[in-house]
This record gives structure tokens, C-alpha cells and sequence, in this order.
């Protein structure tokens, strides 16, 4: 129980950023899983820059953080109106049928 | 200080495990709480170490419109009965190796680094503008957002719209074979169209030919 540090946060920005991309890889069945994945990603990015911002004592990274949830809130818009759009479609979102683009 | 270590290891564990949860559980609709537990746990993370603007506006727009859309796509999709099953089928199995290995390498790199990363306490200002600046955390974000990152605010607006307009126009659908009031056609109707002055002779009627 030592001090809190800046490497305290880092270390859990990390762990939460090495299970985001555990999801993305291991959830091959629902997509909105994957978008919240990357909002677990983007969370852990976050937190890098707030740690940061406080113990450097500098506000830009937590100027850059309000426009990351900006641009997160944005983007989940546009994610999910897709997924619905698809669904609309194809009546599925698993993973393994969206492959009409034979990528 | 103690305090401050106990809360931190709390909110942090909460946070971790609710990350796991959300990736592992079987119920779509559960990664959902635990994504909104995630993110109420690093607010309150934000707001111990002094950011309590960017905590708050955490608990807004993440657990307040994002997770809520997120719950609304979920119950509207019927995905109940699509349940996340990592080791069902020979094709999702071949992924989690992959997965794994490359997860593992990206922590440990990140370890690393902050493992090794050492600052002089003279490179930067340590702890200057935030404490010397005897004003609030919204306060002092404020006066640096409207004057400095003007333009990029107002960007971030303009994405903020597009993203409104295209989620929009995307999940828009003119519905065929609904009766629904037209105002175009409402408004331009003439006099004409809809009446017709006859000379009616007496006793001999009107003859309505359509």
C-alpha cells in the first residue's frame, strides 16, 4: 500500500486497454460487444491522459479527453445507426455472417 | 493518504472485473450494466484525483446517452436469444489463441514502458498551474477550452452534428402505404382545382361527368 502514483493509473489504463482488444478478438458472436469494446478502449485511453493531465499538472490532456468522449459519443451514434440498419436488412448481427464483402 | 490508496485499489478492482464481465458475459444486455458500472467506477476514479469536471461529464454522456443507447439498440435488436459463447464452434475457438497472445503482448509492452519511464521532477513545471491557480477544476478547463482550443471546440461541435445528421439519415425509412398529411399538397391547392362554378338550368339538373 504505497503511495498512489502516476504509475498506479497507467497500470490500470493498461489493463482495461488489454481487455478491450480481448474482446474484440474473443467476442465473435455480437457486434455491439466489438463498439463496446472500443468504448472500453477509448475509456482506458481516457485515463492515460486524466493521470497525466493531474500529476504533470498540465490541463491540455484533459481538454483532449473532453473531445475523445466527444468524438466516442459521435461515434456510437454512427456504430449503432449501422448495426440497425443492417439488422433491418439481414435480420442478424453475428459476427461470422457479415461477410457479404468476402473481405 | 491511506484513504486515498483504498479507494483507489476499490474503484480500480470494481473497474477491472466489470471490464472482464463485459466482455465475458453471455447476456448481451448484462455487458451493457457492466459497461455503465465501468464507467461510474473510473468517474469516481477522475473525481478523487481532482478532475471532477471530466468525472461528471463522464457520468453524463457515457452512463446518461451512450450506455442508453447502447441498452435501447440491445432490447430492440433481439439479440436474447444470440448468446455469447466463446468456446461453442471450431470457428470462434481458432480465434481466441490469436487473441490472447496478441492482448498479452500489448500489456506487456505497456509494462514496460511505464515500468521504465522515469520523468527528471525538472523536465516539467510539477504541479504548478493546477495548484497555484486558485480556482476550480471547471473553472480553470474553461478559461483554457474558449480561448486557446476555440476552433477545435467548435470542430468537435461540427462533428457532433454531422454525427446527428447521419444517424439520422440512416436509420430514416419513408413507410409505403400509410395515409399521412401532406402539407406541400395541402398548401398549394387552388380554388380551381376543388370548385367549379355550373349555369344550372331549372328542372333539368347537373350532370357530374367523372
Amino acid at each position: 500500500m504505497t503511495e498512489i502514483g502516476l504509475g498506479h493509473y497507467l497500470t490500470l489504463g493498461a489493463i482495461i486497454f488489454s481487455i478491450g482488444i480481448i474482446g474484440i478478438f474473443l467476442n465473435r458472436k455480437n457486434i455491439i460487444v466489438i463498439l463496446m469494446s472500443i468504448e472500453l478502449i477509448l475509456l482506458a485511453v481516457n485515463i492515460n491522459l486524466v493521470a497525466f493531465s493531474i500529476f504533470l499538472g498540465d490541463l491540455t490532456g484533459q481538454i483532449f479527453t473532453l473531445f475523445i468522449l466527444t468524438v466516442a459519443a459521435a461515434e456510437a451514434a454512427i456504430g449503432l445507426a449501422i448495426i440497425v440498419v443492417y439488422y433491418r436488412n439481414s435480420g442478424t448481427i453475428r459476427v461470422e455472417h457479415i461477410d457479404e464483402l468476402k473481405g | 493518504m491511506i484513504a486515498h490508496s483504498i479507494f483507489f485499489y476499490t474503484f480500480s478492482i470494481i473497474a477491472i472485473v466489470s471490464a472482464i464481465m463485459v466482455t465475458a458475459s453471455k447476456n448481451t444486455v448484462h455487458s451493457v450494466f457492466f459497461l455503465i458500472l465501468d464507467f461510474i467506477s473510473i468517474s469516481c476514479l477522475f473525481i478523487m484525483i481532482g478532475a471532477e469536471f471530466l468525472g461528471m461529464i463522464m457520468l453524463i454522456v457515457y452512463v446518461g446517452a451512450v450506455a442508453v443507447l447502447f441498452l435501447f439498440v440491445v432490447m430492440m435488436l433481439n439479440v436474447a436469444q444470440q448468446k455469447n459463447q466463446w468456446f461453442a464452434s471450431e470457428a470462434s475457438s481458432k480465434h481466441i489463441p490469436v487473441g490472447l497472445i496478441i492482448s498479452t503482448l500489448i500489456f506487456v509492452e505497456l509494462i514496460i514502458v511505464i515500468g521504465g519511464w522515469k520523468y527528471k521532477p525538472d523536465l516539467f513545471d510539477i504541479n504548478n498551474s493546477l495548484e497555484l491557480a486558485k480556482v476550480s477544476n471547471t473553472h480553470s478547463l474553461g478559461q483554457v477550452l474558449y480561448t486557446d482550443y476555440i476552433h477545435v471546440f467548435q470542430i468537435s461541435g461540427m462533428i457532433l452534428l454531422v454525427a446527428m445528421i447521419g444517424a439520422i439519415v440512416l436509420t430514416f425509412r419513408k413507410r409505403v402505404g400509410v395515409k399521412t398529411q401532406s402539407y406541400i399538397k395541402q398548401i398549394s391547392r387552388e380554388r380551381s382545382d376543388g370548385v367549379r362554378v355550373l349555369n344550372v338550368e331549372s328542372n333539368k339538373g347537373v350532370k357530374i361527368d367523372d
